[in-house]
Formats: C-alpha cells, structure tokens, sequence
C-alpha cells in the first residue's frame, strides 16, 4: 500500500514529526476534556449540595493550609469495602463548589468525605489538640495552635468572591452578609434566621467550646458539614451518567 | 542520507543506506513481538469503543454494550455486589434481630456470628474514641469498655440501649440524658466548700486526703451530691451517674481533676447510632462489646 509507505517522509522530517505530533496530542486532548465541560449529565443532579457558609469556607481554606489533603482523601471510591466503611461513594455533585476539589491521592489517614457528625465536637477538639490522646497508635501532627489563633471576618469577603468568579454561586445577599454569617455560625446564641435561609441546615454551635471564634471552630465547622449536605432521597444512579 | 543504497550479497540484512563516519544502519524490520502488540492496541481501542462508553455526543455520551450494566459501571456493580453479600447473610441477620436479645449468647452460632461481625463494626464506628482494644482513653472521658465499671449498666439490654440512642446528643430525643450542675461555675458552691467536698471525695475512694477538710465536706457531699452518686458514692446508673468509691475515674481521680469536674461539671457526649446503623449491626455490635469482659 502506497499510502502507508509514506510514513518515512514524516519520520525524516524533524519539524515535520514534531508538528503533526502536537496535532494528534491536542485533538486527543480536546476529545477528552471538552465534552466534560458541556454534558449535561457530567454532574448528577441532586438536592442539598450548597456553597459552604463563610465559616465552613474559612474552615475549608485551614483545611487547605495545613495540608490535610496530602494524608486525607475525600473521595469514597464505589467500592463495596469503601462504601462500607465510609458510607454512599462520592458523588460528583458533592464537590462542585470545591475549588480546588480534595479528592486527594493519598491515605495515610481515613477517608474524610463523610466525616461530618460522626463525631462529636468535642472528640475533634481532643483529636486535633493530640490525635495520640483518643488514637494511640495514630501519626498524625498535633494541631493544638489552631485553638490559640482567633480569627475575624477579615478576609472572608475576599475569598468568597474569588470563590464566585469561579463559578461559585454565591449571591449578593450572602457576599452582603458574610462578616455577619461568618461570626453567628459559631454562637449558639446568634440571631440565625438569616444564616439558615442562606445555607440551608448549616449547624450552628460554638464548635470549640471556648469564648473565642478561632481557626478550631472555622476547621471543626467545615470537617462536621463534609459529606452531609446531599440528600440521597433524591439520588437515582442513571445509567446514562 | 546521501550514500546510495549498498548491494548486499544475498542473506545479507540491507541496511537504511544512511552512512555517518562509516557507520551504516541496518534496515531491519520491527520485531514480530512489537509489532502484534501495537496491533493489539489497536483492536483493544475498537473493543472498548464497542463495549463501554466512549464517544461524546451532544448532551450525553454513547453508552456501548456494558454501559448500562454492571461490567461497565462501578456503581451498580458496587450495588449488586452490596446486595450478594447481604441477601448471602440475610437469614443471620433476621435471625439476630429477631432474637431476644439476653438469648443470642446461646445460640452458638448466631453469637459467633455477631461478634465477628458485631467486631468489624466496632472498629469502624467505635474505635476512634473507645480505642481499637476498647480501653477507651483514661482521663479524658471516653469510657473504658473492658472492665465492669459500667455509667449506664453493662447487661444486653442497656448496652443495646446506650449504643441505640446514644448519650446526651442532640439527634435522638430518646438519648440517655443526665446533667451535673457546675457547681462552682454557676456559685453553687464556693470555693472553700468545693475544697472540702473534695477531700471527701477522695476519703470515698480511699486516697489521701485531710481528714478535717473531709469530715466538713461530708454534708456538704450529703446535700448535694448524694442524690445522683449514691450517699456513699456508689453511683447509679438509672442517672449515668458515676461510682465514686472505687479506682476507675472517667475524668481522672486527682485532687485537681475532681476539683475541675465539681467546679465546671462534664458533659460526654455519644452519638446516636439508630441513623448510622441497621438494627443487626446494634445488635451485632452489643454482643461484641457485651462479650469484651465486662458484660453482666
């Protein structure tokens, strides 16, 4: 076959192979990712998954900061050993507002995608003051100075709006209220009607258990709503995603 | 590139009829091995074109054979893998919950059953505050499964109860409930009385103590204490209230752990398990913890 002895003309053209190389690995490329962009059943649609209160996003960014995701997956694969440990897999609609994602790649520790009210408030407060004090035979650093750095709503209007222009779907209600949200989500005694009609279900409490709203309540915040928010009711696996 | 191409004699491999500083290339053919490996590859992409999903359309992708089914979709296979298992230990399972519950350690086989199972339970639910070994962590009030020193008593029926419902959680209005004043906190109590009170406490379970400071903190442990710890601190597990007289402390046994669980009071909290866990599993996991040692 003549056309198919052409192939020396590209292989002894440098440049040439090169060039058509590049062709083959941007068109196999853009098959790949492009069509997850613009299908609809990408994401599952399911009810409950909402942005994250600016506390639990201040949680989520400790979260980030201290690296929880090299030791910490967040991703239950659809295993019948995972799923029966950990709970439902994960769902992708679980982490659409996550930017970026902690699905992590690695568990040196458990799988915390569904660790929201597992436990109580009290056991993370020990467990991350001394992990070795309630898991002897855990690794894991201690965290004892989250409970010393107090924090404010500061920032918080910073990173929801850089979370918006992503794609977060944070209206101008909660961009408005967030300072307001940020400190009533940590005190029991707190006005909450507001915060809860913005983000339905949030737990309201003060999660650390001391007088001051510190990096603990924000971490504690964000770690006792993961997993939570999806409302399996309304979940039918399509064949067709 | 230039050299013209050398006659070779015959059996002789031509080669390329490039030449640098001598050297010449053999033109030999790709290895058979290679060569039915890329082919292979080839027919491997047409296969799983034909049987998965592959092709991107317009609002969904194609399906292919095994699309819909469980050889082309971890999540059903997951499910019907979920649901073998199941269905395989079902009978166990209707057996266990139909038990009474006192009868299940004698039957052999049903209390085999539900303590390997009632374990595997255990360590995923349980262990991260009362231990992997179940000896709970002393001192920081997370209770110690092993010995007979039970809060809320330590027969079936109460251990089915506790892990049910659950303690002091907000979740489950039929959690077992109690609440110790702060004494201190609160000024119930001044400090020279929470002093004494103290003393006497530690006289209860036959540790140090000032034996003038003690004989004070006799009434004062009389008036208030007494109706929940028992007059001579016996405890009572109607209330979780914890024995006082004996060596095991949930929140430590020193004069300064006492005097802070008096001044602040303690509040440990258990989750509810009724949501998390199917009624074999409760059931399952009370055998286990039953059988630990300390169960009456």
């Amino acid at each position: 076959m003549a056309f198919l002895d052409k192939h020396k003309a590209i292989e002894t053209h440098a440049t040439l192979l090169l060039v058509l190389s590049f062709l083959v690995v941007t068109i196999g490329g853009l098959v790949q990712i492009v069509p997850l962009f613009y299908l609809e059943n990408t994401i599952e649609k399911v009810e409950g998954v909402r942005p994250y209160s600016p506390l639990e996003l201040a949680g989520r960014e400790i979260y980030i900061r201290e690296g929880c995701y090299v030791c910490h997956s967040q991703m239950i694969r659809p295993m019948r050993d995972e799923v029966e440990r950990y709970g439902h897999y994960s769902l992708a609609a679980e982490s659409m507002y996550d930017h970026p994602f902690q699905w992590g790649s690695k568990r040196t520790g458990p799988d915390l995608a569904r660790v929201g009210g597992r436990y109580s408030d009290e056991w993370h407060v020990d467990h991350l003051m001394n992990p070795q004090s309630v898991v002897p035979e855990s690794i894991m650093p201690k965290y004892e100075y989250l409970m010393g750095n107090v924090i404010d709503a500061r920032y918080i209007g910073d990173s929801m709006r850089a979370n918006r222009l992503v794609g977060v779907p944070y209206s101008d209600e909660m961009m408005e209220a967030a300072a307001a949200d940020f400190v009533a989500q940590a005190d029991p005694n707190a006005d909450t009607e507001g915060l809860l009609a913005r983000y339905p279900k949030a737990q309201v409490r003060n999660f650390d258990g001391q007088a001051d709203l510190t990096e603990m309540d924000a971490l504690i915040a964000y770690l006792q709503v993961l997993g939570t928010m999806v409302d399996f009711s309304t979940f039918q696996p399509d064949p067709n995603r | 590139m230039c050299a013209k191409q050398v006659q070779t004699k015959p059996g002789e491999v031509p080669t390329t009829g490039h030449e640098w500083d001598g050297i010449q290339e053999y033109d030999n053919p790709m290895p058979r091995w290679w060569l039915w490996t890329f082919y292979l590859t080839i027919f491997w992409a047409a296969a799983y074109m034909v049987f998965y999903p592959a092709w991107p359309l317009v609002s969904s992708a194609t399906q292919g054979l095994w699309g819909n089914q469980a050889a082309g979709d971890p999540r059903l296979a997951v499910a019907e893998e979920i649901q073998r298992f199941d269905a395989a230990n079902q009978g166990k399972k209707d057996a266990l919950v139909a038990a009474d519950l006192t009868a299940i350690a004698t039957n052999p086989e049903l209390e085999a059953y539900a303590k390997s199972s009632g374990a595997a339970v255990f360590k995923t639910f349980c262990a991260q505050c009362h231990g992997a070994g179940a000896a709970g962590v002393q001192n920081l009030g997370y209770p110690n499964l092993l010995d007979d020193d039970w809060l809320w008593g330590g027969d079936m029926e109460s251990i089915h109860t506790t892990i049910t419902h659950g303690i002091r959680n907000t979740t489950d209005p039929d959690a077992r409930y109690s609440e110790m004043p702060k004494f201190g906190a609160d000024g119930l109590l001044d400090a020279t009385q929470i002093g004494q009170v103290v003393e006497h406490v530690l006289s209860l379970s036959g540790q140090d103590h000032d034996a003038t400071l003690a004989a004070a903190g006799a009434t004062i442990f009389a008036d208030n204490c007494s109706s929940c710890h028992g007059a001579a601190g016996e405890g009572d597990r109607a209330q979780g209230a914890p024995k006082l007289s004996d060596a095991v402390w949930l929140y430590g046994g020193t004069r300064e752990t006492i005097t802070e669980s008096v001044t602040y009071a303690r509040f440990g909290v258990m989750p509810n398990w009724n949501g998390r866990l199917s009624e074999d599993e409760i059931r399952a996991v009370s055998v286990y913890v039953h059988g630990l040692g300390g169960g009456e």
